[in-house]
């Protein structure tokens, strides 16, 4: 803030909390408020009836695919990779947001994480739990994935092939769930123990009791706390990076034209990020008005997030230009094909929705007041969620539906029970998300009280 | 306020803590040994059949060779189980009355064979070949253990694919000369390891194949 005063006209930025937000007090009510309480607000049931009726759809999709097999889905030669991978990538993508709030600008101490770490921790819990679900259900019989995926020593007498991306998909993906929900599940220990000394009723009480493994708030506690949160958010870190690079493998290490690149790893790894970001402000921005958390998710959370989607999006558009440079760059006749067949091949207009969606449309995020106006801003959100399921059905489908042998080219289209698949999950993930909302701390309590000016003394 | 737990509860919240590293161990365990239990193998474990057929009575006492009646074993996939015509040869002629061996007349009279349970079956996507274990010295005791010494039927061998593997990784260890193949009181020398080895490179047994998919899985 030194050098502000040299360029003319500053203005401060805006604080992260709101002024209604002046007491430890407060926010702890507010907070508990919407947990601790009979009262459930009937937008909330809602969402909840919507989630269950799309989980209960996911069950006929998902007991039809086990009795019939794969058949079912719209998979053919050449398309041998279909909804399963696409919405297996998205949905890992968007989980990648939330370990980036929660761990890198944890490093980083970029405080204005902590109104959404927590929500947007959960979100990737789920997010990741959704696409879990793609890669276990494709394998058709997931009663033999175990020794399929998992190396164990089997009465086979094998292993799996090490030397294949799936496999290191299954370390990759494992090992983020895992870091991801321990260090969600110890930021909540804290909120917890709030929510258990708050209690006005017995079960209440002894289930927050119970999860909040005895808190006592001691200083040993808290020093034990901040030490362990450090040493995850030191583990997560080069988990944003590298399980979507891993994901981007399973495409970049084989040959098929439009997959073999090696831009893939950066580039997933900003898409994912650019998805995870426009999920958390879809999930945002409507339940900041449903709890009326305008104090804790300010103006200020949603122009930063603005701010890194654009970004992401400009690397994801760098992406997609490397793509096309080196494709013509390499002279490849294969290369050239695709990029032909890529832009004015059959899959064309998904090409020209996706650059539209990603690309052109979230230039308007340069524009401040677009940014800070929330029906702007969750609408071009609403076009970074589908087109970046869009990129990933042009990688997949566009790049394989024509490969090296004209004789075995064929269209693909996701059959009825490849979108109940993947509308289901969307049910899944909304009814996890908001159970979450409704009976766990949905804001770090603890952590958003250091931002008060009483509790920031010690900086 | 009074406590939300009493005192005791420290205990069972650490006891859970080895409770939860229990469970995940039992379940790994499981996973393990369930293929690998004699239950579910059904090593040494007799089949009902038709006729309580005694290859230790056949072998050790008659002194009949496998081939007798096993006929194909030498140039074909399966073994061959021999038509009741084989085991009429002998059973015109002796013990034609013995009621157990009804099944054996009924099935010759009625021009109907007899309905054997099978003791070693393998799944339908597994190839195996007996004729070629056969030309390369693997004798038939090595796969189907001491069948001179079984009054009724018994796998000896799990036929596990790893069981399949430990001699198809090192078949050195198993191999036994050509004209020993089907001599049951064949038991490995001690230097096998070492003749084992000549054995290998003698018959053209080419181990870095041996454990492709396609060998077993075509």
């Amino acid at each position: 803030m030194s050098e502000a005063p040299k360029r003319q006209p500053y203005t401060a930025p805006a604080p992260v909390l709101g002024p209604g937000q002046t007491s430890y007090t407060s926010i702890t009510e507010k907070i508990s408020s919407i947990v601790l309480t009979p009262h459930t607000p009937w937008q909330w049931f809602a969402v909840v009836a919507v989630g269950l009726a799309l989980m209960g759809m996911l069950q006929v999709a998902i007991v039809w695919l086990l009795y019939t097999g794969t058949g079912v889905w719209g998979l053919n030669v050449p398309v041998g990779w279909g909804f399963a991978i696409i919405n297996f990538v998205w949905w890992i993508g968007i989980g990648h947001a939330g370990t980036l709030i929660s761990a890198v600008l944890l490093l980083f101490r970029q405080k204005w994480r902590t109104s959404i770490n927590r929500s947007a921790e959960g979100m990737t819990i789920f997010a990741v739990m959704c696409a879990g679900m793609f890669p276990i259900l494709h394998t058709g019989r997931p009663w033999l994935a175990a020794y399929w995926l998992f190396p164990y020593p089997n009465s086979m007498g094998i292993w799996p092939q090490f030397r294949s991306p799936l496999i290191w998909d299954v370390f990759a993906v494992s090992t983020y769930l895992t870091v991801s929900l321990l260090f969600w599940l110890l930021g909540l220990v804290p909120d917890f123990a709030t929510f258990r000394d708050r209690a006005r009723n017995v079960v209440t009480q002894r289930i927050f009791g119970m999860l909040s493994m005895g808190w006592r708030g001691s200083a040993i506690h808290w020093e034990r706390y901040e030490m362990a949160s450090l040493m995850l958010a030191g583990l997560s870190t080069p988990l944003v990076l590298s399980v979507h690079s891993v994901v981007s493998f399973d495409f970049a290490v084989s040959i098929i034209p439009g997959w073999h690149t090696t831009i893939f790893p950066p580039y997933f790894v900003a898409g994912a990020i650019y998805a995870g970001f426009a999920m958390v402000l879809t999930l945002m921005i409507p339940l900041r008005g449903l709890y009326g958390l305008h104090d804790f998710i300010t103006p200020r959370h949603l122009d930063n997030m603005g701010k890194v989607m654009l970004v992401a999006g400009l690397i994801v558009g760098y992406g997609y230009f490397m793509e096309q440079f080196i494709g013509w760059y390499s002279a490849s006749v294969y290369e050239n094909f695709m990029l032909q067949n890529r832009m004015f091949g059959p899959y064309g207009d998904s090409y020209w929705a996706l650059l539209t969606c990603n690309i052109f449309v979230p230039q308007l995020l340069w524009f401040k007041r677009i940014r800070n106006n929330i029906y702007t801003l969750f609408g071009i959100c609403m076009f970074i969620n589908v087109g970046m399921w869009l990129e990933r059905f042009i990688i997949v489908v566009g790049s394989l539906h024509r490969d090296y042998m004209p004789s075995s080219w064929d269209m693909y289209s996701g059959t009825m029970w490849d979108w109940m698949l993947y509308i289901g999950t969307i049910g899944l993930f909304l009814f996890l998300f908001f159970m979450f909302v409704r009976g766990w701390p949905l804001i770090a309590i603890h952590e958003i009280r250091t931002l008060l000016p009483v509790g920031n003394k010690k900086h | 306020m009074a406590q939300v737990f009493h005192r005791s509860i420290n205990w069972v919240a650490k006891f859970s803590i080895i409770a939860i590293l229990g469970l995940v161990g039992g379940l790994f365990s499981v996973l393990l040994n369930i293929n690998r239990l004699d239950y579910v193998s059904g090593v040494g474990v007799a089949r009902d059949q038709p006729v309580p057929f005694s290859h230790k009575h056949h072998v050790t006492g008659m002194g009949l060779d496998c081939r007798y009646c096993h006929t194909s074993v030498e140039t074909s996939a399966f073994a061959g189980i021999p038509p009741v015509e084989t085991c009429m040869t002998c059973h015109s002629l002796i013990w034609t009355e013995a009621p157990l061996l009804e099944p054996v007349r009924a099935a010759f009279r009625d021009d109907v064979p007899l309905q054997w349970t099978r003791v070693h079956d393998l799944p339908d996507f597994v190839y195996f070949k007996h004729n070629i274990h056969v030309s390369k010295g693997i004798g038939c005791t090595t796969c189907h253990g001491a069948v001179d010494q079984m009054p009724l039927m018994k796998k000896a061998e799990t036929l596990n694919m790893e069981w399949c593997l430990s001699c198809h990784r090192n078949p050195a260890q198993f191999i036994r000369p050509r004209d020993r193949v089907f001599d049951v009181n064949w038991t490995p020398p001690a230097d096998q390891e070492l003749r084992g080895q000549q054995l290998v490179k003698d018959y053209n047994v080419r181990v870095s194949q041996l454990t492709d998919c396609s060998v077993c899985h075509l």
